[in-house]
């Protein structure tokens, strides 16, 4: 194959953060200009999967030297033609600062965000365009099935990824080569490979980045595994809310059996494997492997109890493989590099490296692949650049509804499977949602609750009841209603769920509950006896002052508020008539001398 | 509902010539047979009619021969296919963790106040549903608010009456 030659690579990133920032019009903006300044085959523009940043977009990378342009409009784009691509001048203007008043950084080796990543299931988001096989195979894509089908026995490819320690990235953290084996004891000619693309945790999108970014990375492991235990059909279960990942799925399907990679005789052996997409229809139980099953089953996603486990008796009950887009983002590696190499990632129990979305109230909002064991202050402050407005970092959230909360005390702990469930959470799909100081830990729980008693499939009464009479108490307490004995009762309510629920979602859903208790307890109390929020948030409990000290009297808030709620003299402190204010907090976000507090 | 959805023979010639029930039938024979088929077909359906009215869950049913009890079942447990009509743009607010902890409810309540509407109702005018969805996966941006395909990031609640004028006055524009 005879490829052109560029003098220089524009990475443009597509993904979802990105194409919500419009990045096509400053796509199309840059080619435009390109062509204008008539060196279009010069440069070459690649539209990527998500770069990881995804706050600062839309963006351009510019390789060889990987200079970072962030924030950028289309006339932006044009600028970085006529000065960056055709008098070599990098545009300081547009290029990232850590803080406000740095020093831009120019390239992205040096940016704390991206340096201290280690990226193995991200190796390519960001890097190619996901829509072109090529640029996967250019990558190595494809050599890893290649060297299964040509060199390896199926327990010698199982041996591998069980000696290389890998655990699922769905949530458990079950050993991957284990559950391979498994599947492949499993009596039965008729198996299944299922890939969980369900994604549930709000506020955790590595799976979607990946199936956007790297489609055939997924595919080739599905591949692997598929013939590791004597498969021929695959599944991907990929939720409805992600329309950009089913299409560039699909395509990536089309486009492998195009190759002869998927279909009849891969690689002209005998092995025989396709996939299959199928699309949820929002239901969070849905992320749980048996009731997964049930729904690619075509019925109503409702889990069963296991044993049988889905290695046993699966999608229409034949042994089926089972693992998250993570985990199988980390296979390909495995077997070109060898389990040795990637044992000796991470830590002890928990090898290679965990990609955590990182959001929230954090500067840099993101992608972050970290080997195991870095610790949540390196993931929060170095490579997420700290809690914005210099507030105060207050809780970091891991495991989505089913974990719990880690406090500034727990900043040092490795993030590992075993030290977060050793401090009552847990390391769940890698969703990290961090708060700060003005965040109600109470409300939290509650938000949390509303979630799980909501996605509840109501199959099993604990967890269908138990739900909902804890969040009954949830909000008296954040609406000022909390009785004495309102803390105990959901404490033993608590237990109760945990112990008698028929899947992982009852039986975690009151973790986020018992982990605030456990870490915040003092704001429950505050809740139930003073009636006051400490975090001042919630609003049946909180006003709107305004500070008279720090008022200039601008007259900002007057011209926003809805209510009519707030009077003054120009230039004299204004003040907020409480009866009439609805708490909408407009004027809080709109004053300049953040005069406005809620208390 | 009852009688109006009962079958007549002047749904029958309507539906003759209502491409959309062509559409249909074209979906259902592609699917019919496969095991497993059920929800794509829903989806597919929904994506047509907009919603799954009673007669169009009646001709899928009889069309891969499943009980219609369990195609209600399948609707009713999941929450993105819906038996009632929406409004022309589908407004979805995320509260998923990350928008919710950067303000989304205000954003809601906001929405709410401006359509004069509830979660899941529709404005008066017809033009809008609001519902609140899970995480869009687009977290950087949170608070995150969608209106059909579109994406708003950043979310004040004072950006929403803007917004909505957008639509509102294309739609005028459309009809002028
Ligand atoms: C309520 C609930 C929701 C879940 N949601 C997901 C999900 O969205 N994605 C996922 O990969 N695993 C999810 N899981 C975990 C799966 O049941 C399963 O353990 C995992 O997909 C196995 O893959 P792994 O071994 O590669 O991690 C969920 C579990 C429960 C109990
Ligand atoms: S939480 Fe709203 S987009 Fe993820």
């Amino acid at each position: 194959m005879t490829m052109a030659v560029y003098r220089l690579h524009a990475l443009v990133c597509a993904g979802a953060g990105c194409v919500s920032s419009n990045c096509k019009a400053v796509e199309a903006a840059l080619q435009d200009e390109l062509k204008k300044a008539g060196i279009a085959d010069e440069v070459k523009v690649v539209e990527t999967g998500c770069i990881g940043t995804c706050d600062l977009g839309p963006l351009i990378v510019v390789y060889p030297e990987g200079v970072f342009y962030q924030r950028l409009t289309p006339d932006d784009a044009r600028e970085i033609v006529n000065e960056h691509f055709i008098k070599g001048r990098i545009v300081k203007r547009l290029l990232y600062r850590p803080s406000e008043g740095a020093e831009p950084v120019a390239r992205t080796s040096d940016m704390d965000f991206f340096r201290r990543q280690y990226r193995i299931a991200l190796r390519n988001t960001g890097v190619i365009n996901p829509e072109v096989i090529e640029e996967y195979i250019a990558r190595d894509g494809y050599t890893a099935l290649g060297k299964v089908l040509s060199s390896m026995t199926r327990e010698e490819v199982i041996d591998e990824i069980k000696r290389s320690g890998l655990r699922g990235r769905g949530g458990a953290g079950f050993p991957t080569g284990l559950k391979w084996e498994f599947a492949y004891k499993a009596p039965g000619d008729e198996k299944y490979v299922v890939c969980n693309a369900d994604e549930g945790d709000p506020g955790a999108f590595m799976d979607r980045s990946i199936l956007e970014g790297d489609p055939h990375s997924v595919i080739e492991a599905m591949c692997i595994a598929g013939y590791a235990i004597g498969a021929k059909q695959g599944f991907v279960y990929v939720r409805a809310e992600y329309p950009l990942a089913v299409q560039r799925l699909s395509k990536a399907i089309h486009q492998a059996r195009e190759y002869g990679l998927l279909g009849k005789n891969i690689f002209g052996t005998d092995f025989s494997f396709d996939i299959e997409i199928r699309v949820g229809a929002g239901a969070f139980v849905c992320g749980e492997e048996t009731a997964l099953l049930t729904s690619i089953e075509g019925k109503r996603g409702e889990p069963r109890p296991r044993p049988p486990f889905p290695a046993v008796k699966g999608v229409f009950g034949k042994p089926t493989l089972l693992n998250n887009v993570e985990t199988y983002a980390n296979i390909c590696p495995i077997i070109l590099n060898g389990a040795d190499w990637f044992a000796k990632i991470g830590t002890e129990k928990s090898r290679g490296t965990k990609v955590f979305a990182v959001a929230g109230d954090i500067n840099n909002t993101g992608l972050v692949e970290v080997p195991m064991g870095t610790t949540l202050r390196e993931i929060i402050f170095d490579i997420g650049g700290g809690i914005p407005k210099g507030k105060k970092f207050k809780a970091a959230q891991t495991g989505g509804p089913s974990g719990g909360c880690l406090t500034e005390e727990h900043l040092d702990i490795p993030m590992d499977y075993e030290s977060l469930t050793q401090v009552g959470s847990m390391m769940g799909s890698g969703g990290l949602i961090v708060m700060d100081e003005n965040t109600c830990m109470v409300d939290i729980a509650r938000f949390f609750l509303e979630f799980t008693r909501d996605e509840s499939c109501g199959k099993c009464t604990p967890c269908r009841v138990g739900t909902k009479r804890m969040l009954e108490i949830l909000n008296r307490l954040t609406e000022g209603k909390g009785e004495e004995g309102d803390i105990e009762k959901l404490e033993a309510l608590a237990k109760y769920i945990k112990a008698n629920s028929l899947c992982g979602l009852g039986q975690s859903a009151p973790n986020p509950v018992l982990s605030t208790l456990r870490h915040f307890r003092h704001e429950y109390e505050a809740h139930v006896r003073e009636k006051r929020c400490p975090a001042g948030q919630c609003p049946a409990l909180t006003n709107f002052y305004i500070e008279p000290e720090l008022c200039r009297g601008c007259g900002l808030c007057v011209k926003v508020c809805p209510e009519n709620a707030i009077s003054g003299n120009r230039r004299e402190p204004h003040a907020i008539d409480t009866d009439r204010c609805v708490k909408c907090g407009a004027c809080q976000e709109k004053c300049p001398f953040d005069a406005i507090v809620r208390r | 509902m009852g009688a109006a959805n009962k079958q007549c023979c002047c749904c029958q010639s309507m539906r003759a010539s209502d491409e959309r029930y062509q559409k249909l039938a074209d979906i259902i024979a592609r699917y019919a047979g496969q095991p497993g088929a059920l929800i794509p077909v829903l989806h597919q359906a929904q994506e047509v009619f907009g919603y799954l009215p009673q007669d169009v869950q009646v001709l899928i049913a009889e069309g891969l021969d499943v009980p219609l009890s369990e195609v209600d079942g399948v609707i009713t447990f999941y929450s993105l296919f819906t038996s009632q009509p929406k409004g022309k743009y589908t407004i979805g607010v995320c509260m998923g963790t990350a928008c919710y902890v950067k303000g989304a409810a205000a954003v809601l309540e906001e929405l709410k106040q401006q359509l004069g509407v509830d979660v899941n109702g529709t404005s008066a005018d017809g033009l809008f549903t609001l519902n609140v969805t899970r995480c869009v996966g687009a977290c950087g941006l949170a608070p995150v608010m969608t209106i059909g395909e579109d994406v708003y990031g950043r979310m004040k609640p004072e950006a929403v009456r803007e917004i909505l004028d957008k639509y509102i006055q294309a739609e005028q524009q459309a009809k002028a």
